[in-house]
């Protein structure tokens, strides 16, 4: 007989399956998915509700590890596996794992579409600059110069940044985070998880092996304070180890600046506040990079529209409220037929 | 709606046991529209059908060229008849363009009718006639019926409220009702088709039913050239019971519905358009009353992606596609195939490689279908004979793929989805149901459990309490169902997929010939929409005693347990293909017989004629 699982007892380990991780020693996923399970142990998400999908490569294992239901799938097509499993079942509460290559080359198309419809998926891009399974190839997010197996002298094509790329493509929800900042990253998902709609998460992700110390000038606990940038909803966006730095009004007034409170006549009137539903300010945060800038951290948007999921199955709901559908003898007589009687 | 039509008794018309019309035009004529309602009007008459539209790949090409030219064939009779017919017995030709095309074709003596209006020098010209064809003897070996189409259907609509382009547009509806005075046709249906297509522009619809009503009238009053006269062609005696006029596209539809609500499941189509399977895409959107979701996704690798993550989730997935858009889903099917999700896929083939031939049809993914993926991964094919077949072909591909938990290629064609035939629509509650049933017990599960019969594993859905599982593309360990880079275990896995399809054999009737013995001199070896002509064609030969079967296979992979056994109980094996020789591989392969290929790749179905001198030169007679 099926057993309920008791919500209540679900602790962060109840969400890790029994299978060893594979993944190498210090590599970034570890705390991703101790992160994960520490999210859904606070949501109390139940285990049978829980989907993960995933494409390929390294991140891609991630399922594996989770004791809920999971779909390892193919190279860059985990979000078009995910919308079909989400129409077909919109009860289920479904989690898209992917990495940088996986989201945004191979299967940018997916990805792209998923967040444009609005499908109601927790999308999470583990971005590392790099591919890892393949050996330390460069990547679409790899900077600019990155000397790698297929780019000896050095990549020579600009990255993309997954953000702003998302905001481009009508997301309604972007956040950013990474690896190590286990005091954010259960707030970030939480937030994701409560945004009906295609979330992204991007999650800053060290390769130990092909790509180490990557994010170390923005990531590294000596410079996070002045390089990086905790952004809050309403809150002003201040940053700085000593709390002194803050993201103004470009003095044009297009664009924005960083700013040093106390300096130049600029008080704390001065820094913007932010709001998380202005699109065109979360498109500046996104697009942050350093040095000039540091790189913004948090909800950069949550701006709530109809899940696409729900929007079909409302237009279902009201066809087959006009339409009743009958038996497949009554569907197949529908329209003009005619009758053969015995003996004509 | 029933519909009774009496059997005409129209003494004044001389009877006809059978009849081939092709409508032909630009292809912003309407002519498909023209003969997709003369089919209906026939079809309602009791008579027996077979249509063949052949339109070009261009929406609106320039108008007047050849390359422009849309064509409606429609073969009716008094008897029961198989294909669209070889050559038009009258041709209505809308323009040059269209009579340049299309008059090889009309054998002579055969009627022409032509709108004398639209044989301008410039369109004659267009057409690539140095002069015009109704003055320099070309058409001398035919009856010629020149008509002002244009401005007698001008005429007929000047009190509608129409513009003069309008007015125009509505010529193929005086065409179509000369055609249903001649053939003695009923309108009605046209006109309540007319008043519900355009229902919200009164005046279009009254211009068109007037344009219909006039060429009729121009029938009966005008005086025709003489050996053309009324016709009639009586009812076809066919079996008692309800009928109605199915194209491919709508069988495979509705066959899809029906075997996902005997499976007891909903259905979710993930699809991408393509010529020729949009149509289905359309359809079974319409159909959503009846438990059925459609996605129209970003491309064809998101369309099957998403089909196999709804049946991850319990639904029936499936996704429809031409070759092209195969090709590109053939990764995921592989992962639906080592996932072992159900997954019906629809392959409504088009003439090819590459984007090929569009809109006309071939059947050359035959090869594609039984080998086409990396790595060993055998699947169930079926092929579709004729629309009506497309029905139980869908029902059959759904049946198999919930049953052993498996993608399931089905295989239609560009003539099959277009055309038409009467089709006696079949008593859906004594089909027998295969309701699915998903795991939910927990004790000893793992996802890779088998049933001891049909090898299939356990379908345990995302949602069911005690049974979370991970699947994926990775080998998975025969005994628990997680990750296994064994070699031993691969091997294992490998052979039971294979078992698996391969006892499907068992589970499917024994191969029939359909016409002639089960053992002699030659047998026609057939798949897919060859059927109609090659049975034609066999027939024929048959009546005159020559020793020939024809044997249609229903099943491409596996095979019927019996086929081997069969065809060596003939001296000659023939296999008529639309493509280069691909069925023929696959028997000669598979039982080691002397088959012989023959083989048409001009996006044109066989002639049963062409067969029928295949047969006799082998055979004799």
């Amino acid at each position: 007989m099926n057993v309920e699982t008791p919500v209540e007892a679900l602790k962060p380990n109840d969400y890790a399956s029994d299978q060893e991780v594979r993944w190498c020693p210090g590599c970034g996923d570890y705390a991703i998915v101790k992160g994960v399970h520490r999210t859904l142990a606070e949501l109390q998400i139940p285990l049978e509700k829980l989907v993960f999908f995933s494409g390929i490569g390294c991140a891609a294992r991630f399922p594996y590890y989770m004791a809920s239901y999971g779909f390892h799938t193919i190279h860059g097509r985990a979000p078009a596996l995910a919308t079909g499993a989400k129409l077909a079942n919109p009860d289920l509460d479904i989690w898209v794992v992917m990495g940088d290559g996986d989201a945004l080359s191979i299967g940018g198309n997916h990805t792209m579409h998923a967040i444009r419809r609005n499908v109601d998926l927790n999308l999470l891009l583990f971005n590392n600059e790099i591919y890892g399974l393949t050996k330390g190839q460069y990547s679409p997010t790899s900077q600019l110069g990155t000397r790698s197996p297929s780019t000896p002298q050095g990549s020579v094509d600009a990255p993309l940044t997954p953000l702003t790329l998302a905001l481009g493509a009508g997301a309604r929800f972007v956040a950013r985070t990474f690896d190590t900042n286990q005091k954010q990253m259960p707030g970030v998902l939480k937030a994701a998880h409560a945004h009906k709609g295609a979330s992204l998460v991007e999650i800053i992700q060290n390769c130990i092996v092909y790509n180490d110390g990557a994010f170390d000038g923005w990531t590294d606990k000596k410079v996070v304070g002045d390089n990086s940038i905790t952004v809050e909803h309403s809150k002003p966006l201040i940053f700085g180890a000593d709390s002194n730095k803050g993201i103004a009004r470009a003095e044009d007034g297009f664009g924005i600046r960083v700013v040093t409170i106390g300096e130049d006549g600029i008080t704390e009137e001065d820094i913007l506040v932010h709001d998380e539903t202005n699109k065109m300010l979360a498109m500046m945060l996104a697009d942050m990079k350093q040095p000039e800038f540091p790189v913004a951290l948090g909800v950069l948007y949550n701006n709530p529209s109809k899940a696409y999921d729900e929007a079909v199955h409302e237009q279902l709901a009201a066809v087959k409220e006009a339409n009743p559908a009958g038996t497949i003898n009554e569907m197949l007589r529908k329209g003009r037929t005619w009758t053969v009687s015995e003996g004509a | 709606m029933a519909t009774n039509v009496a059997p005409s008794d129209d003494g004044e018309r001389k009877a006809l046991d059978s009849v081939v019309i092709r409508f032909a035009g630009d292809s912003g004529d309407g002519m498909q529209l023209t003969g997709t309602q003369f089919t209906q009007s026939t079809a309602l008459m009791g008579n027996d059908l077979a249509t063949f539209p052949d339109f070009p790949a261009e929406i609106r090409a320039p108008a007047g060229t050849t390359f422009g030219v849309s064509a409606f064939q429609i073969n009716f009779a008094s008897y029961d008849i198989q294909t669209p017919g070889d050559d038009p017995d009258v041709l209505v030709a809308m323009n040059p363009a269209a009579l340049k095309v299309h008059l090889k074709d009309v054998p002579k003596g055969g009627t022409i009718i032509l709108n004398v209006d639209a044989f301008t020098d410039r369109n004659v010209a267009r057409a690539g006639y140095e002069e015009s064809p109704l003055d320099d003897g070309t058409l001398d070996n035919h009856v010629v019926i020149a008509i002002e189409i244009n401005k007698l259907t001008n005429a007929a609509v000047a009190d509608c409220d129409v513009t003069s382009k309008e007015a125009t547009r509505c010529k193929n509806f005086w065409a179509l009702g000369l055609m249903c005075w001649m053939y003695n046709r009923d309108r009605q249906p046209t006109v309540e088709w007319v008043e519900q297509r355009f229902g919200k522009l009164p005046n279009i619809a009254a211009a068109n039913i007037a344009a219909l009503n006039a060429g009729h009238a121009y029938g009966e009053t005008v005086e025709l050239p003489s050996g053309v006269e009324a016709y009639v062609v009586p009812r076809a005696d066919v079996q008692p019971g309800t009928y109605r006029a199915v194209t491919g596209t709508e069988a495979v539809a509705w066959g899809l519905v029906a075997g996902a609500k005997k499976a007891g499941l909903e259905l979710f189509l993930g699809s991408y358009p393509i010529t020729p399977a949009s149509a289905l895409l359309h359809t079974l959107t319409g159909l959503k009353p009846h438990g059925v979701t459609t996605f129209q996704a970003e491309d064809e690798i998101a369309a099957v992606c998403s089909a196999i993550g709804a049946a991850y989730a319990g639904s029936l997935g499936v996704t429809s596609s031409s070759g092209p858009g195969i090709a590109l889903k053939t990764e995921a099917i592989g992962l639906a195939l080592v996932t072992e999700l159900p997954l019906v896929v629809v392959n409504v083939q088009r003439g090819g490689p590459s984007t090929g031939l569009p809109t006309k049809t071939e059947q050359s993914d035959l090869f594609q279908a039984v080998y086409g993926r990396n790595a060993d991964t055998p699947l169930p094919v079926v092929a579709s004979r004729t629309a009506g077949d497309c029905f139980e072909t869908a029902i059959e591909a759904v049946r198999l793929a919930t049953k052993y938990m498996t993608p399931v290629i089905l295989l239609t064609d560009g003539f099959l989805a277009n055309s038409a035939e009467p089709w006696e629509i079949p008593d859906a509650d004594a089909i027998a149901d295969f309701p699915v049933e998903f795991r939910s017990n927990p004790d000893g599960f793992h996802p890779y459990l088998r049933d001891e019969k049909t090898l299939a594993r356990n379908w345990a859905i995302p949602g069911t309490p005690g049974l979370m599982h991970r699947i994926g593309g990775i080998e998975k360990d025969y005994d628990s169902g997680h990750i296994s880079y064994d070699s031993d275990n691969h091997h294992r896995m490998t052979k039971v997929r294979a078992a698996k399809i391969d006892g499907i054999a068992d589970d499917i009737p024994s191969q029939e010939v359909a016409t002639g013995q089960d053992t002699g001199k030659l047998a026609v070896v057939g798949w897919g929409s060859t059927f109609g002509a090659i049975n034609q064609a066999v027939r024929r030969c048959v009546a005159d005693g020559i020793s020939v079967s024809h044997i249609h296979l229903r099943h491409i992979h596996p095979f019927p347990k019996n086929l081997g056994d069969l065809l060596s109980g003939f001296d000659q094996v023939m296999v008529p293909e639309m493509n280069n020789g691909q069925l023929v591989h696959v028997l000669r392969d598979k039982y080691l017989v002397d088959a012989e290929s023959i083989t048409q790749i001009t996006g044109q179905p066989f002639k049963v004629s062409t067969l029928e001198s295949e047969i006799r030169s082998r055979v004799g007679g």
